[in-house]
């Protein structure tokens, strides 16, 4: 049976009561996870571990994932790139077609879409995970040319802009600025900027002592604030500012020749290094597929993470709202796999599997042997209507003189690294 | 090793067994959560410990006890009263024949 067949089938049964024997005695049903990174790589990996007669093909452009976390550790250099990048020939070995191309467009009624290199492939159900786009028309004065000036570093891409964050700071004069913008909620990772700041404090600390990191926020509260900010005093002393949105922290326009940020009040701060985390939305493809909310992010359903907008497409990862679950690497590996057996409970014709949870934990590194987590266990709310954190349970690190806790996170967060990232690619 | 990790090791077992609770249905999927901090199959990466094939009483033990802040630990409380006794169970079932 070809594949067109089985998909005319499929579409013309409108109940799901077909597949079962259509997926289980004919041949496989075909899974298309788009995007290789935390949500998409899991999901495929899962997906042919957990159910073999499903055929994955995973669509990703580029050869090498080089994963948003330890990023900051790269520009502190306690990591190299080449350290965070992942290939996908364990995906392979695990029987996933593994697809480098951009997707051009999809159809959701026919159930196909269109690959840049001119392929057209189809699919029963279909998982995308195409992360975040930053949003260029969001700050005026920064656009992709003063990225090159200003570095995002956000997207890490092939890891340029990593990279040329780091040249950046190591270059920096003695006693120089480092002026971070950091966008107002929601964004991907929201401990990140504030791992960012250490990191880099860290990196002064020993080469360039006297400099400052100015850190403008759009926000006033941000992720593990005290543990963060305890950390800074104590291994930082006098070396970082924080400006939130209530002391003018809201940067709005970007001078990158001037070198210098507006704030929302019209102050100017002069930076020698300036790294923008400009706000942002659901990757392109999500907003041209029509999936996307005013908001500029993907409404789903809590327990098969179908877009509201067109019920056969899963969307997990950054690209998805959920609140309150963060937009993190780990809550798109655990939420790739309730996605994943959604995907087959219904091409099965059987309902989802119920009573899901979500699981979060996020390390950052603030210093040497100094770590720190959030944790976060969620459910679907009662209603179904979108998600709720488990009461009485996650939360962050205790406050407080615990050098024994912050080494262990600190090591445990190396083996959350090492254990997702098999989990992801391995 | 650190006093942390020794006290860990020391404590458990010892205490008295809650009664098990019925499992609940999803132990397989929700087990997946361990994966990403305890390795592939559960069985341990860099310092984080195996809990595949460990008897499923002695981790309903160790998670009810990190559940009521009856264990030391770095993270694991936190976790642990995140779920119910009856998906502790189920987890623990499914952990204790993963090999």
């Amino acid at each position: 049976m070809t594949h067109t067949t089985r998909r005319a089938l499929l579409a013309a049964a409108p109940a799901l009561i077909a597949a079962p024997a259509l997926a289980q005695n004919q041949g496989q049903a075909r899974l298309v996870v788009v995007g290789g990174g935390f949500g998409g790589a899991s999901a495929a990996r899962f997906a042919r571990m957990t159910y073999p007669w499903l055929e994955v093909t995973l669509i990703e452009p580029k050869t090498r994932f080089v994963t948003c976390p330890y990023g900051n550790l790269v520009l502190a250099g306690k990591r190299r790139l080449e350290q965070i990048s992942h290939g996908y020939d364990g995906l392979r070995a695990r029987g996933v077609n593994v697809v480098h191309d951009w997707v051009a467009g999809i159809d959701p009624a026919a159930r196909s879409l269109r690959l840049r290199g001119g392929a057209s492939l189809t699919y029963d159900r279909l998982i995308l995970s195409p992360g975040i786009a930053l949003r260029w028309d969001a700050l005026p004065g920064y656009d992709e040319a003063a990225a090159e000036i200003f570095p995002h570093a956000w997207v890490p891409g092939e890891g340029a802009q990593t990279t040329l964050l780091r040249r950046q700071i190591e270059a920096m004069p003695e006693g120089g600025v480092v002026g971070l913008a950091i966008p107002d909620n929601p964004f991907r990772c929201p401990p990140g900027p504030y791992e960012r700041i250490s990191m880099i404090a860290a990196h002064l600390k020993r080469h360039n002592p006297r400099a400052k990191i100015l850190a403008f926020d759009a926000k006033n509260a941000f992720s593990k604030q005290g543990l963060f900010q305890d950390a800074w005093a104590e291994l930082y002393p006098g070396m970082i500012e924080w400006v939130p949105a209530s002391q003018d922290g809201r940067i709005t326009r970007m001078d990158p020749g001037a070198r210098e940020f507006e704030s929302e009040f019209g102050t100017r701060h002069k930076v020698d290094v300036g790294n923008v985390i400009p706000p942002q939305s659901a990757a392109r493809i999500a907003i041209e597929a029509g999936l996307t909310n005013a908001s500029g992010w993907v409404p789903v359903d809590p327990l098969t993470f179908e877009a509201r907008q067109a019920p056969s497409i899963h969307v997990i990862g950054d690209a998805n709202v959920a609140p309150p679950m963060p937009k993190s690497g780990y809550v798109a590996n655990s939420t790739a796999k309730q996605a994943v057996a959604s995907v087959a409970a219904l091409l099965r014709g059987e309902a989802p599997p119920p009573a899901p949870v979500y699981f979060n934990t996020c390390y950052s590194h603030v210093g040497e042997d100094y770590g720190i987590s959030v944790v976060g266990v969620f459910r679907p709310n009662a209603d179904g209507s979108g998600f709720v954190e488990t009461p009485q349970s996650g939360g962050v690190s205790p406050r407080g003189n615990h050098p024994e806790q912050r080494r262990l996170e600190a090591l445990y967060a190396d083996a959350w690294y090492a254990s997702i990232t098999r989990d992801m690619f391995g | 090793m650190p006093s942390l990790r020794r006290l860990t090791l020391a404590l458990p077992l010892l205490l008295a067994m809650p009664a098990l609770a019925q499992p609940a249905a999803n132990g397989p999927l929700l087990a997946q959560a361990c994966l990403g901090c305890h390795g592939p199959g559960a069985a341990g990466q860099d310092g984080v410990p195996a809990i595949a094939g460990r008897p499923a009483p002695e981790l309903v033990a160790q998670m009810t006890q990190f559940r009521a802040n009856e264990r030391p630990g770095t993270i694991m409380g936190r976790i642990a009263r995140g779920y119910t006794p009856e998906e502790i169970t189920a987890v623990a079932a499914y952990l204790a024949q993963a090999r």
